[in-house]
């Protein structure tokens, strides 16, 4: 395991939507170039955790974040930091797949053009999708609308789309909830790939895909009053043979959650 | 585009090791022989401590399994082969503890001037070290047919421990004193008998990744 430093360091974080508090004290490191997921029951926060990374909270009325998410030295909530620049280095892609209602080309596109990248655009759109393992299917297609793809194509659309945009890292927020197991092994097989060159971040309810795909892994749970903490966080194959924590034991061997 | 190719890699890399774990007990059965031959008590105790070094990387070799299922919901003959390698680590560290046996014979033999000179026991030897590598050759092919064919060539190690056995009761028979050495060559030959039907035990695991049906081939006759 070489460069194991971290890419985001969260401190102390705490969240809160109007006045319930979604999340206290999380601390946690990211590492560079390594897949970690994020799990836990329903409501235990995982979501928002994730969304905490890039701002995504801020969209949400009345949420007000405390503590830090270190991301190249600087907290990401300092004043004077451009969350849409946060969210271009750190990307995202999401549970169900939303192709914007245009080509296959313009899909990816779409980034670089909003940043004024015109230049060799087909070369970035090519690269994207063959990063996302699409290119070969899509190759033929590229003027035809993202719409008419299978679900499973559609998200690797959605991460070439990300990728279009030469992020550190990416957030995916239960990226194969909507796929069937054949485009699950396939979205998960390219995260594995690109690893190699990115920073992943995975929320999922799915703990076996946890296990598959992730290297680290965090478990979070909800307190009394609903707020989420984390329990424990550590490499995956400890976490799944021998957590530290009786809860993290009982929640991954199914007897609450 | 392959599926999965994280799982088998980790997979490739278990069946390494369990490579490299065969050639660490191959070592040790032909080591404890030349130990017996040369009287070699140095090499006898260098093959008790070695076992450890064996232990190890069944241990080793089991938490990485063990990892694998945790994390990786292994199915089918994916799964069977996980399993089958739990067990065929039992194996190989076993016929590890018979090389360690022959060693505790040399130990106690010590420097007791030899009984005959020793030509079908080295032959066990070499046969079994020889149905290991091919048995884990067949693990890493899948190859079932293979792994059959080795698991009846036991016969051929039960048919040279039938004739140690008679040549000892001759030498018994012959001359009363003979029988404490005697005995000893016989506990030997013993050890390696039960090597053998270890490998037998890896061939029928391997037959079990390939079909799924457990099948008991090659019975031995001890």
């Amino acid at each position: 395991m070489e460069n194991l430093t971290e890419c985001l360091a969260v401190r102390n974080l705490e969240l809160w939507y109007g006045t319930f508090q979604s999340l206290r004290g999380i601390s946690l490191g990211i590492l560079h170039n390594r897949i970690t997921a994020i799990i836990g029951p329903s409501g235990c926060g995982k979501s928002s955790l994730l969304r905490c990374f890039n701002r995504m909270n801020d969209l949400i009325p009345g949420s007000r974040v405390q503590g830090e998410v270190i991301f190249h030295g600087r907290n990401v909530y300092d004043a004077g930091v451009d969350p849409a620049e946060v969210r271009y280095r750190i990307g995202m892609v999401f549970q169900k797949p939303n192709p914007f209602p245009k080509s296959v080309f313009e899909n990816v596109a779409f980034g670089p053009r909003v940043n004024g990248i015109t230049d060799n655009l087909e070369e970035v759109v090519e690269q994207a999708l063959h990063r996302a393992a699409l290119w070969g299917e899509v190759k033929d297609r590229l003027h035809k609308s993202a719409m008419e793809l299978s679900g499973g194509q559609q998200q690797r659309l959605c991460i070439a789309r990300a990728l279009a945009l030469e992020p550190e890292v990416i957030l995916m927020d239960e990226p194969c909830s909507a796929l069937d197991p054949m485009a699950t092994l396939k979205i998960e097989d390219l995260m594995k790939s690109l690893a190699a060159e990115y920073t992943i971040v995975i929320v999922t309810h799915n703990m076996q895909q946890a296990g598959r795909v992730s290297d680290m892994a965090a478990f979070m749970m909800m307190e009394e009053d609903r707020a989420g903490v984390l329990v424990e966080y550590g490499p995956t194959p400890q976490l799944f043979t021998k957590p530290r924590d009786k809860r993290t034991d009982d929640y991954i061997t199914g007897r609450f959650g | 585009m392959e599926m999965r190719t994280a799982f088998h890699k980790k997979l490739r890399e278990i069946q390494d090791e369990i490579l490299a774990m065969g050639s660490m007990v191959s070592k040790s059965v032909l080591r404890s022989i030349d130990a017996l031959k040369n009287r070699n008590l140095e090499m006898a105790h260098q093959i008790i401590a070695d076992d450890q070094k064996i232990n190890g990387k069944r241990f080793e070799i089991e938490e990485k399994c063990i990892e694998l299922i945790a994390t990786q919901q292994p199915l089918a003959s994916d799964l069977r082969t996980i399993i089958a390698i739990l067990n065929i680590t039992t194996e190989i560290e076993r016929i590890g503890d018979y090389a360690v046996g022959i060693a505790r014979i040399v130990i106690m033999i010590g420097d007791e001037p030899p009984l005959k000179p020793l030509i079908d026991i080295p032959r066990m030897a070499e046969k079994i070290v020889e149905m290991l590598r091919r048995s884990l050759d067949a693990l890493i092919n899948r190859d079932a047919d293979a792994a059959r064919e080795i698991a009846v060539e036991d016969d051929l190690v039960d048919q040279l421990y039938d004739q140690v056995f008679r040549e000892l009761l001759t030498f018994m028979a012959e001359d009363p004193k003979t029988i404490t050495r005697a005995t000893r060559l016989m506990w030997t030959a013993h050890n390696l008998e039960r090597a053998a039907d270890r490998v037998t035990n890896i061939c029928e695991r391997v037959v079990y990744i390939v079909t799924g049906k457990m099948e008991e081939i090659g019975a031995s006759k001890y």
